[in-house]
């Protein structure tokens, strides 16, 4: 087993650096992009943000909305007005919306189609507010007191307005408890949608079809069912596999659910696994259960290791303690920077054909779109493997943790 | 932004997947590997009382074999016991026959002798009288004078000078 885990781990390491020297060279390209963008942006940043912030709202607004039309309009300047960083980041980040399309985009008539959803705020003076999101669709991006900043929803200090440190990209007011059903726990509400419409009907016809050969649903999901109970519980849990059953079968089936959904295009790029927000709370998961359910033998394994001389002790004893926290980090950071990788590459791949097009003219675009489009699809097909590779990974490595917790002293 | 964790998303997601854990657990995972591990059993136990089935079928068959050969052997047993039998009562008639017939040719032979021997007696006797018979007669024809008579005597009495 730990051959096996090590090698998993060797794969991922390996993957997780290509899809970033990948990402890293898509950077570079963006930064040679010729129209001088980057010290184009950081010039105007500066600008707009004085350093004294005495200017008021209505004046910051002017300056800042002066400010985005400058900006589309130095990118149209020199053509296309096309931003892979930001295009990419928009699709990756999480949104208070479900944004398909922008028509006539950098134009006055710019429009969005796109699916507001509800916001759900916090603070503790006013308690619990709820609206949409499509109150947010104005110039300002702003609704009551609200202020909606690259995703982020702010307060308005006393005039009304926001406030930047110098020099700083993000505003420092404060920010209400968002509770949002944003992007991803709309995608997120999905998968879970979609896993008791498919999983209590797998469980109906169980009971309904009893001794018979599967049929179905039932059929596709029984060799997955058994594929985790025989290849990765028994295995690595032993005998006590059963208890942690319905926690494997559930990590797996959301992660490679979710996993698809984000591959599934047009509707919205859902990006669910690749949200540390949701990687976290998979992996805090997993610390708990492993925890909860450890028995003396792990303990003393992590105090008293067997064998290790008590000199090495006050070495061994850090390690361990700092081992018990660094795996579910690592298993939180792993599925994030896979799938955010996967969805990074993919989207560069379709932003070349558009940062061709920009560079040198629509007929470098069109030879570029073959090249991007046979690279784009492999990546796809690519990441269907990744979906499921990542939620068996996830879901092996946390059936080792329960292994070792539940391990009895045998030596 | 892409390393920042938001806490809304986070409470979500706990409740979602707690959800997910509690409900699919009690009404899909349960059911569903309890429903797995039943008919993985049921179908061990069908391979397993099929195997049995066939190792009683060829019990049985062993059975039956060993029956017949039994039976055979019985057969084969009974044939020769009857060959013997008859063959033994065929040689003890033989024997008794053998010896009867012995037995009446002695009886036969005892008579033949029996027999013979009587007419040897009569024919003795027979012979006797009729030589006594001829001796008178001749007697009779040999002393009817005197001079005969004195020859005789003194023949006689040479002979008992001889001796």
């Amino acid at each position: 087993m730990p051959v096996k885990s090590s090698l998993t781990q060797l794969f991922n390491t390996s993957l997780i650096l290509v899809i970033l020297g990948v990402f890293s060279f898509n950077i570079q390209v963006l930064a040679s992009n010729p129209h001088g963008e980057s010290d184009g942006q950081e010039d105007k940043v500066e600008a707009v943000h004085p350093s004294d912030s005495a200017i008021t709202g209505d004046e910051y607004t002017e300056e800042h909305v002066g400010h985005d039309d400058a900006h589309d309009a130095h990118d149209e300047q020199h053509g296309g007005g096309f931003n892979a960083g930001d295009m990419i980041m928009h699709h990756v980040l999480d949104a208070h919306e479900i944004h398909f399309m922008t028509f006539n985009e950098g134009t006055p008539e710019e429009s969005h189609l796109s699916i507001p959803l509800p916001v759900i705020l916090y603070t503790p003076d006013r308690g619990v507010e709820f609206f949409s999101s499509s109150k947010f669709h104005n110039d300002e991006h702003k609704y009551d007191r609200y202020f909606l900043h690259h995703e982020q929803i702010y307060i308005a200090n006393e005039n009304g307005e926001l406030e930047y440190v110098d020099g700083g990209h993000d505003p420092i007011n404060a920010k209400p408890l968002d509770f949002s059903i944003t992007k991803t726990v709309a995608g997120m509400l999905i998968a879970v949608f979609l896993m008791f419409w498919m999983f209590l009907s797998v469980a109906k016809a169980y009971k309904k079809r009893e001794g018979q050969a599967p049929k179905g649903l039932q059929s596709f999901m029984e060799p997955l069912i058994i594929f985790i109970r025989d290849e990765v519980a028994k295995p690595s849990i032993g005998h006590h596999y059963e208890r942690f059953m319905p926690f494997l079968l559930s990590i797996f089936f959301f992660i490679w659910i979710s996993n698809m959904l984000g591959l599934i295009p047009f509707i919205g790029g859902f990006n669910i696994t690749g949200n540390i927000s949701v990687t976290i709370v998979l992996a805090v998961f997993t610390f708990v259960v492993t925890t909860v359910n450890a028995n003396k033998n792990y303990w003393a394994h992590i105090f008293a290791t067997p064998g290790v001389p008590v000199w090495l002790l006050p070495l061994m004893i850090p390690i361990e303690i700092m081992g018990i926290f660094i795996k579910p980090i690592v298993l939180c950071l792993r599925l994030f920077a896979n799938i955010t990788a996967g969805h990074i590459i993919i989207l560069s791949f379709m932003s070349l054909i558009f940062i061709f097009s920009s560079l040198y003219g629509n007929i470098a675009g069109y030879g570029v779109s073959v090249l991007s489009l046979a690279f784009g699809i492999f990546m796809n097909l690519m990441e269907l493997l990744v979906a499921f590779l990542q939620a068996y990974v996830f879901t092996l490595l946390s059936a080792l943790y329960f292994g070792a917790a539940v391990e009895e002293a045998h030596h | 932004m892409l390393v920042q964790p938001g806490v809304g998303l986070i409470v979500w997601m706990t409740v979602a997947f707690l959800v997910v854990w509690f409900l699919l657990g009690k009404f899909a995972w349960k059911p569903i590997l309890k429903s797995l591990k039943e008919r993985e059993s049921s179908i061990e136990d069908a391979l397993n009382s099929a195997k049995k089935a066939k190792e009683e079928v060829a019990a049985l068959k062993n059975d039956n074999e060993k029956l017949l050969q039994e039976a055979r052997n019985e057969r084969d047993a009974m044939l020769k016991e009857a060959r013997e039998t008859k063959e033994r009562i065929v040689a003890e008639a033989k024997a008794a026959a053998t010896e009867e017939g012995n037995a009446i040719v002695a009886k036969a032979r005892e008579s033949i002798q029996n027999e013979k021997n009587a007419a040897i007696t009569e024919l003795k006797n027979h012979v006797a009288t009729l030589s006594i018979e001829i001796a008178e007669k001749i007697l009779k024809a040999e002393l009817d004078n005197e001079e005969k008579q004195k020859q005789l005597v003194s023949t006689l009495l040479e002979d008992i000078k001889l001796n």
